[in-house]
């Protein structure tokens, strides 16, 4: 994967206010603009894929509630109503009502939600496997019950990447940082917990944006057939893709080619 | 000093190669290994331990709550209990206890353990954990995220059923009551005392010194092991400005008392590697659940890890990664378990005054005694009671008699008891 020296700038860093929680909101970039709800573990460091989005169009990347950047935000929010509700106020504060949303796993999760309940609000949508489905025939696997080198071989193809992303960099403070990766997994939990289940399949006719829903080919939280239920759901037309040499978080193991497929989903 | 017979109950007939083949023994530890005909053995020998226990001159008989564990077989410690209170007089009943968060209602422990204080004329000590990861996140799926505030909350609930005199609604977060109403109610007033199994978080031990329970610290790492825990506990008692009543504190510690020290050894060797072998066998994926450990703990846990490594020395803080965690570093041989002092073994004398040493270090005057663990025989689990009660207790009695145990049941008078069943 790229590293930082190709492209990485830092993006301008803007702060609203959810709920009463100070929420990071991230901006790089320039065109019409496109919003990307962050997965599983969120985001502590700007990643290429972002990069790679922002050299075609703006790129809006606000936290959700007790990722990084979100504060304590998920403290408050004790229903799949509170959460649903905190995300709406993300997008329109972050500036992306009527905008198009990617979201990838957790984050996909709510953003398909925000598509189905408010029509408005998504010109059209890309999901990267998101969360909200659980089938016992062929289950998910826990997350919150890996060990701690396991993790990020769940997460990604390459362990190496993902623990990159999670690894304290120079400069921060190395009490907050591991706090914070442990809030952005707890925060998960507090919508997800245990089964990854919220009845999304439920809302899923209601989505009337052309959807474009890409998976890992290697993706071991989430088996591949979740795609497959979620693509027969969704009301509007939807095109699948599966992205080689990615597992879950696929934007961190193949960030181009995700890029590449997602701007020319979204024209 | 109180002295506390707390039995775990152990399924004793874990395979010897259970560690090699198996990756847990709590949450996905196979239900093939599980023979109800054994059980039913197993259930009622441990019941006539802890009625002999009582028969010996114990203070109170202790159980508890776990789920899918294979090494706690008491998923409702409600139900062993009131089978103890029909069958015992006079010792206390320490359920240590319901985790109250997972009942739905929570006035359900409120009802419980009304019923069992009713029937034991008053004789219950009303336990309330937070309980371990593994019961409550992973066997009885609570939000970790929530789960303290759910126990917080039904904390209040439960106080609030027992003690207001009217029918009330609850209107909480995540429990909403329109009727309230509590039958039976305790005999004990204002309510059967409140005891908190906890381990190193600072803030339990703030939240039990405020509400005045007491504060048990159960631990299968011995006494030694337990210094840091405790001192720092008396540290923040002493900055809230509570004396320093030893029986503000309970402390769990396994004992195999003999003849000798090499007798000891005889007797209690293959229970012991059994339950540190096969019993602490916890799969670490089950260890800490995010949100289980608050914020302020892993913050305190973290800068004493920081401190000591700045320092060249051990950690010695509350850690972020407690229980099963700390279960996969464990010493699992026979001498290293008595050097540890996980375990206190020795002649009556050599029992006496190591416990002597464990009251006055920790400061603890509500002694909970493991001395059944892993597969222990019925007659040597006796054998060990019987000359505990007979030749450590009357030694360790006096200590700490200046101080009042405000923290104990208020059974009812002799005259006011049912006649005893036959």
């Amino acid at each position: 994967m790229e590293t930082g020296a190709t492209g990485m700038s830092e993006p301008a860093t803007l702060t609203i206010d959810i709920n009463g929680f100070a929420t990071r909101v991230w901006r790089k970039g320039s065109g019409p603009p496109m919003g990307f709800l962050a997965g599983y573990g969120g985001l502590p460091k700007w990643i290429p894929f972002l990069d790679r989005l922002a050299e075609q169009r703006t790129v809006i990347v606000p936290s959700l509630p007790g990722f990084p950047g979100g504060d304590r935000g998920h403290t408050v929010l004790d229903t799949h109503l509170d959460w649903v509700l905190a995300v709406r106020d993300l997008v329109d504060k972050a500036g992306l009502a009527g905008a198009d949303l990617i979201g990838s796993s957790v984050g996909g999760s709510f953003a398909a939600e925000v598509a189905a309940i408010w029509p408005d609000k998504v010109r059209r949508l890309a999901l990267i496997a998101p969360f909200g489905l659980y089938d016992a025939s062929n289950p998910a696997a826990d997350p919150w019950a890996q060990r701690a080198d396991e993790l990020a071989a769940l997460m990604t193809a390459r362990p190496e990447t993902y623990k990159a992303l999670k690894e304290v960099p120079a400069g921060a403070n190395s009490v907050e940082w591991p706090i914070e990766q442990t809030r952005a997994a707890e925060a998960a939990a507090r919508i997800f917990w245990p089964l990854g289940n919220t009845r999304l399949e439920r809302r899923l006719p209601l989505i009337k944006a052309p959807t474009l829903l890409l998976w890992g080919e290697q993706d071991h939280l989430l088996p591949r057939s979740y795609a497959d239920a979620i693509a027969a759901a969704i009301g509007g037309e939807t095109e699948v893709r599966i992205i080689p040499g990615a597992a879950h978080l696929a934007e961190l193991d193949r960030p181009d080619e995700v890029a590449a497929v997602i701007l020319g989903f979204l024209g | 000093m109180k002295f506390l017979w707390f039995h775990l109950m152990p399924y004793k007939e874990l395979p010897p190669d259970f560690k090699e083949k198996h990756r847990s023994v709590w949450v996905d530890i196979p239900a093939t290994l599980f023979d109800p005909k054994r059980a039913h053995v197993m259930y009622n020998e441990f019941l006539d331990e802890l009625e002999y226990a009582a028969e010996c001159g114990f203070d109170a008989i202790c159980c508890n709550e776990h789920h899918a564990n294979g090494y706690g077989l008491m998923p409702s410690p409600n139900l062993i209990a009131t089978a103890l209170a029909r069958r015992t007089t006079d010792a206390a009943i320490c359920v240590l206890g319901n985790s109250i968060a997972l009942y739905n209602p929570p006035t359900r422990v409120a009802e419980e353990f009304a019923m069992i204080d009713c029937i034991s004329g008053g004789r219950l000590i009303a336990g309330f954990p937070v309980g371990t990861p593994m019961d409550t996140t992973f066997a009885y799926a609570t939000n970790p995220s929530q789960l303290r505030e759910r126990y917080y909350e039904a904390h209040d609930l439960i106080l609030r059923a027992w003690t207001e005199k009217d029918v009330f609604s609850f209107n909480g977060r995540f429990n909403q009551q329109r009727y309230v109403n509590v039958w039976p109610r305790p005999i004990q007033e204002p309510h059967p005392p409140i005891w908190i199994p906890g381990a190193g978080s600072v803030e339990t031990w703030r939240w039990a010194a405020q509400m005045d329970y007491v504060f048990c610290y159960l631990s299968y790492y011995g006494y030694k092991m337990a210094q840091t825990v405790m001192k720092g506990f008396w540290e923040e008692m002493a900055r809230l400005g509570k004396d320093r009543n030893p029986y503000r504190a309970g402390f769990a510690q396994m004992v195999g008392v003999a003849e000798s020290r090499s007798q000891a050894l005889d007797l209690y060797t293959e229970a012991a590697e059994y339950f540190y072998g096969r019993c602490l066998h916890v799969d670490p994926r089950f260890a800490v659940p995010p949100g289980y450990v608050t914020e302020a703990t892993q913050r305190a846990g973290i800068e004493s890890q920081v401190k000591a490594a700045a320092e060249g020395k051990a950690p010695t803080g509350p850690t972020a990664t407690a229980g099963a965690a700390r279960m996969q570093s464990l010493v699992r041989d026979m001498r290293g378990i008595v050097d540890n002092g996980y375990l206190i073994i020795g002649s009556p004398d050599e029992v006496v005054e190591q416990l002597n040493e464990l009251a006055t270090t920790l400061n603890v005057g509500q002694l909970m005694l493991l001395l059944q663990f892993g597969n222990m025989p019925s007659e040597t689990t006796k054998y060990n009671t019987r000359l505990f009660a007979e030749k450590v207790i009357p030694k360790l009695r006096p200590l700490f008699s200046q101080w009042k145990n405000r923290w104990w049941p208020k059974s009812l008078a002799q005259h006011q008891r049912a006649a005893a069943a036959e």
